[in-house]
């Protein structure tokens, strides 16, 4: 079993004068000295897309990084989750010692809107899906609509997924939407892919994070608090050759194989990270990973079920892409970073949850409407 | 195959050209004929989408252009935009049984309903540029309208 012994998140949200390489340097160092280790102690590295040039290469470079593994696995937003599964199998494989994954972009200072990385002439499907303009919200927009036809989810219901994260945001003084919002106020947002209203969607910001991963033998050394990987999954989940079935997520499989083989259950949870790129992403985990029942996401997070301290499954208690930051326009770093904190009794005091000792991190990545790969991590707080 | 007609759906949206493979070329050219065509495996029988060379169901090699009737249902749909300019998102599932990304045209956003019954229409979108630098020349895209 792995130890993540290191966690930092960037502070910036704009990162006007810093580049992306830059971004990923600054979170690497902040790890490393959260876990009391340096640059020098670390012999595999993972990154994904949104690392520049030669992924590992170039990063590898610019630290001067001597490694004896490497995985620039790239499945979007959820590819932190994948990095840390795969560190966890490198390790106990014994093909490194201490990983280090960073994840940083600066999309709001180059001034980016949240499209889909530019088409690669090679994907076949993009050819049946360009000409009609998929965008992440319409994409997202899509599986909302088809939730609501299925099982009655209502606008007011997604709605509450924002106000929860604000609640949190609320106490983390570098979210970008700080506000405490109603659901009035997510209703009255404007509509940008109906039925999905601007306060459906995320922030779009910069900045980034990072995680150190070591084994059980080098985390007893290190004077932070254990916290340790116990099971993960990944999966992806796409056209299925055109039997296309919106009221499911690949979080399907990849909760199941997490689960499994952590062997917990869904009750045993007492926080969760879930990938909130928009507040249908957050339902659909919901149901998926198994929270609740396939079509009671709606029911389950109204009157602010999702709120720490109030609810009965606190998430995204920094804010989440919601409110706080998406950095590099990936949540997956971000949902880790914030599980770690809970575990390790760091979050802030108004929305830490007491004695945490089991949480879980869920990932999308790509788009739901399309094609996305979903990774779920489970972790375990040790005395 | 249901009559279909490049003028009965207009797009405010300016529609890119699609990257056409050597594996898709039928495709297009059909739809430049009005003609909406699907793959379907000799081995398993079944209909699939994107079209492609191995079936997805099975692992065939062997899958055969068919055309199909042109008329579904509205999957699902998402609105961006107001009024004649909104740009309709949508997923349609043909009768065939298979569930393709098209836009919707030719009707309001309000009236649009999960499950409604739509036929394809063709329209015009930008085509591949010609290499000697000529003017590109225009491709039809399938897209769908409520059946009247």
């Amino acid at each position: 079993m792995a130890y993540i012994v290191g966690a930092y998140e960037h502070p910036t949200r704009k990162a006007d004068g810093l580049s992306v390489l830059r971004l990923h340097a600054d979170v690497a160092i902040g790890a490393l000295t959260d876990a009391g280790l340096s640059l020098r102690d670390v012999d595999a590295y993972f990154c994904a897309g949104d690392a520049p040039g030669l992924g590992t290469a170039t990063v590898a470079e610019y630290l001067g990084l001597r490694l004896t593994h490497i995985d620039a696995t790239d499945c979007g937003g959820s590819a932190p989750i994948v990095h840390l599964s795969h560190a966890a199998q490198a390790i106990a494989a014994g093909r490194c010692k201490v990983a280090l994954i960073t994840l940083a972009g600066r999309p709001r200072a180059a001034g980016a809107s949240l499209r889909l990385k530019p088409p690669d002439p090679d994907a076949p499907e993009l050819a049946f899906e360009l000409p009609y303009g998929p965008m992440p919200a319409n994409l997202y927009g899509m599986v909302a609509r088809r939730h609501m036809h299925e099982f009655g989810t209502t606008s007011e219901q997604l709605a509450w997924i924002k106000v929860a994260a604000s609640h949190h945001a609320q106490h983390n003084p570098r979210a970008v939407l700080p506000k405490v919002v109603t659901v009035e106020d997510v209703l009255q947002s404007p509509l940008v892919a109906d039925p999905l209203h601007k306060l459906d969607c995320c922030v779009i910001s910069d900045g980034g994070g990072a995680l150190v991963v070591t084994s059980a033998a080098i985390a007893k050394s290190i004077a932070r608090p254990k916290v340790r990987l116990i099971g993960a999954g990944e999966a992806p989940k796409h056209g299925m050759g055109g039997q296309v079935d919106l009221t499911w997520s690949a979080a399907r499989w990849s909760g199941a194989s997490a689960f499994a083989q952590a062997g917990v259950t869904p009750a045993d949870i007492q926080y969760a990270s879930l990938y909130d790129s928009f507040t249908i992403t957050v339902l659909m985990q919901l149901e998926d990973l198994g929270f609740c029942e396939k079509g009671q996401g709606g029911r389950f997070v109204m009157d602010g079920n999702l709120i720490s301290g109030i609810g009965k499954l606190p998430f995204n208690t920094d804010g989440g892409g919601l409110c706080n930051n998406h950095p590099a326009n990936r949540g997956g770093i971000t949902k880790i970073i914030e599980a770690v904190r809970q575990l390790r009794g760091e979050a802030h005091p108004k929305v830490q949850v007491p004695n945490c000792r089991l949480a879980l991190a869920s990932g999308i990545g790509g788009a739901l409407g399309s094609r996305h790969t979903a990774a779920t991590a489970i972790l375990e707080r040790v005395a | 195959m249901k009559s279909a007609v490049s003028t009965a759906g207009s797009s405010a949206r300016s529609i890119p050209a699609p990257v056409v493979l050597e594996e898709t070329l039928a495709y297009w050219e059909a739809a430049n004929g009005q003609r909406l065509l699907v793959k379907r495996c000799t081995v398993c029988k079944r209909v699939h989408f994107y079209p492609r060379d191995i079936c997805p169901h099975c692992g065939g090699v062997d899958t055969v252009w068919e055309a199909v009737s042109g008329s579904g249902i509205l999957y699902s749909y998402c609105v961006m935009g107001h009024g004649p300019d909104a740009h309709i998102m949508a997923l349609v599932t043909l009768d065939e049984g298979v569930t393709m990304m098209s836009n919707i045209v030719g009707c309001e956003a309000k009236a649009l309903r999960i499950g409604m019954r739509l036929r394809v229409v063709f329209v015009s979108g930008a085509g591949k540029p010609n290499r000697d630098g000529s003017p590109a020349q225009v491709q039809l895209v399938p897209m769908f309208t409520p059946m009247a």
